[in-house]
């Protein structure tokens, strides 16, 4: 009785909107039934949700030295996994495992930031470029294909390199310039095959002003690759920025939980004495990079329009 | 006063460093209110480059347009580009040949009927959405309020084109151009489509400038045809005549080469020899000679003019006499 009133209630609006299906939801429904899509969405999942409530995930203080007494460097001792570490401790005699954890954030935070900022400027390099085409259009992919020539992690530590005193905004900064030259290229790529493209023909031949043809036209229908090369983008911007700690240019606070530092102290100091301290955050970055990818790709299958049945 | 008239109009295609092509060449033609009138040829006349410059769609680069575009008196070739635009859709509007394409693919139906109408009837968004409803029930498409919030690609083909017709009739233009708008349809549709453009052109008064290949369209929409060939125009001439006695021996080619039911039995088509060539120019004689079966020396001599003939006009030294004509084929 109850459930034949509620489906009389439902207004039929909200039917007509549900008929309404765009290429968005479109690519989303084909991503559900692919294995790749659900394996690199469940790693991502898991990831995202750890890194968010790590603090509260995180069975230990990361930044206590609880089993300090223990270690001695100078004999090569650091105590292994036990009960309370399951992960042991590093050399500070800190849950591992809680480090880990928290690590998960800085990593998600420089990952999603770096791509972030490397998406934002690459866009509005990449759109200047293909809605204006002509001069700008050469002057500014002239600027790209000088980004382009440098072997992406020299760009990363030259521009690391740059600041007075490294940090964790150094490193983000860094990793987006790398992103930046790619997003611009494709942008402008897409852009302009939308400019030769039918419908903007067809909306200039309507008089559609300049800005919406360039904002409500060309760009939407260019942002397809720019968002999946994100995506992926996402995984090496991780691997990078693991890179810039290993090499020394990253947070040279010690105390910090991040992968990239974890790894780099785990391999040069402890790989003898401990290998699993360089194995774990090794392992999680190579997982989480793999998931992203594995979303990314999926994504662009996704929305490949090649793909459609 | 015609409501379009267009005068010696001239499309170079200019590349660096190689010879200029001249798509269009010294076209003229007037389309009065309510006329339609078809430009008919086949792929690589001119037919589509004379509605583009008509509508001022050629990229400024890498083409030269010369001639004169009146409408309504006003040299519309002269416009800047942003008065062009404000009378783009308001006062000419355009169909095009593929209705998926031609679509934005990520807005909905909707918005890209409301967004003309905001732009150039300055109607709030409220608003238009009612009149895009009427819009779309004026074409014919069923449950018009639901179709609002459709992407293209749930529309099927006929759905499409008549959106599309919908969007460019939105601010009641006063002339229509359609390029090969049924070119690209399945032939039911396409009778479908025919029907309503003819009727929405009898309704609204509206011009229209009817671009195809296809001579059936021809026969059942416009008032006058224009046949072109390597950007000339050949023949001009009213409907009915130009069916029942072609006088351009391209013309007569054309009306051969359409497979009729009518045809006694084990009667063979006949094709135009050939195929337009780009490097055929009208400066020594016809471009059409190499391939016409009427060919006289002084065709591949003397540049034909045009010229008027029976009530409409001729480019031919040599016309088809009415007496082959009627046979069916020239041999």
């Amino acid at each position: 009785m109850n459930t034949l009133l509620n489906k009389k209630k439902e207004p039929i609006d909200k039917l007509a909107s549900v008929s309404g299906r765009s290429l968005g939801a479109e690519a989303l429904r084909r991503m559900l039934r692919s294995p790749v899509a659900i394996t690199g969405g469940v790693i991502t999942a898991l990831f995202l949700l750890l890194a968010i409530f790590a603090p509260l995930i995180a069975p230990k203080d990361p930044y206590e030295r609880y089993l300090q007494g223990e270690v001695s460097l100078g004999q090569g001792i650091i105590p292994g996994a036990q009960p309370g570490f399951p992960l042991g401790v590093d050399d500070f005699g800190r849950d591992y495992l809680s480090r880990l954890l928290v690590g998960a954030q800085q990593t998600l935070l420089v990952g999603v930031l770096a791509t972030v900022i490397g998406v934002l400027v690459g866009v509005v390099i990449g759109g200047l470029a293909g809605a204006f085409g002509g001069w700008v259009d050469t002057v500014l992919m002239r600027l790209v294909d000088v980004m382009l020539s440098v072997p992406s992690l020299l760009l990363a530590i030259s521009v690391a390199a740059l600041f007075q005193k490294p940090s964790q905004w150094t490193v983000i900064l860094a990793v987006s310039m790398i992103g930046v030259p790619i997003f611009a290229r494709l942008l402008r790529g897409s852009m302009l095959g939308q400019r030769s493209s039918d419908h903007v023909l067809a909306a200039t031949s309507l008089g559609v002003k300049r800005t919406s043809i360039v904002f409500r036209h060309m760009l939407p229908n260019s942002l397809g690759p720019v968002i999946v090369q994100a995506t992926l983008t996402l995984a090496t911007a991780i691997l990078e920025a693991a890179a810039l700690s290993f090499l020394g240019l990253g947070d040279p606070d010690p105390n910090r939980a991040e992968w990239g530092i974890m790894l780099s102290r785990g391999a040069r100091q402890f790989l003898d004495v401990r290998p699993e301290l360089a194995y774990y955050p090794a392992i999680a970055i190579i997982v989480v990079a793999l998931g992203f990818t594995l979303l990314g790709e999926s994504l662009r299958e996704a929305l490949d329009p090649k793909n459609r049945r | 006063m015609a409501l379009l008239e267009v005068r010696d109009l001239t499309v170079e295609f200019v590349r660096r460093g190689e010879r200029s092509f001249t798509a269009v060449d010294g076209v003229s033609f007037d389309v009065e209110p309510g006329q339609t009138v078809g430009l008919v040829g086949e792929s690589g006349c001119g037919k589509s480059v004379t509605s583009l410059a008509i509508m001022r769609l050629l990229a400024k680069r890498g083409n030269k347009v010369s001639g004169s575009v009146r409408f309504e008196g006003t040299e519309l070739l002269k416009l800047s580009d942003r008065e062009m635009r404000d009378r783009r859709g308001r006062d000419l509007g355009m169909v095009f040949q593929d209705p998926l394409s031609s679509l934005n693919p990520v807005i909905p139906i909707g918005l890209q009927i409301t967004e003309v109408l905001e732009r150039h009837r300055g109607m709030s968004r409220k608003a238009a959405s009612v009149e895009a409803v009427d819009l779309l029930d004026k074409v014919g498409i069923p449950d018009p309020s639901r179709r609002l919030s459709e992407y293209p690609h749930q529309l099927s083909g006929g759905m499409r084109q008549r959106a599309l017709i919908a969007i460019a009739l939105a601010c009641r233009p006063r002339l229509l151009i359609a390029d090969e708008p049924t070119t690209a349809l399945d032939v039911t549709i396409q009778a479908q489509i025919l029907a309503l453009l003819r009727e929405l052109v009898q309704d609204t008064g509206t011009a229209l400038i009817m671009i195809t290949h296809d001579l059936g369209v021809v026969a059942g929409l416009c008032d006058e045809v224009n046949v072109l060939y390597g950007g000339k125009i050949v023949e001009r001439a009213q409907r009915h005549r130009l069916f029942a006695e072609p006088r351009h021996p391209y013309t007569h080619g054309l009306l051969a080469s359409i497979p009729r039911l009518d045809a006694g039995r084990g009667e063979k088509l006949v094709p135009i020899r050939g195929s337009v060539s780009d490097n055929i120019p009208w400066d020594h004689g016809c471009a059409f000679a190499p391939r016409c079966p009427n060919a006289l020396p002084v065709c591949r001599e003397v540049q034909p003019q045009l010229a008027p003939d029976q009530g409409g006009l001729l480019r031919c030294h040599n016309p088809v006499r009415p007496a082959v004509a009627a046979g069916g084929g020239t041999r």
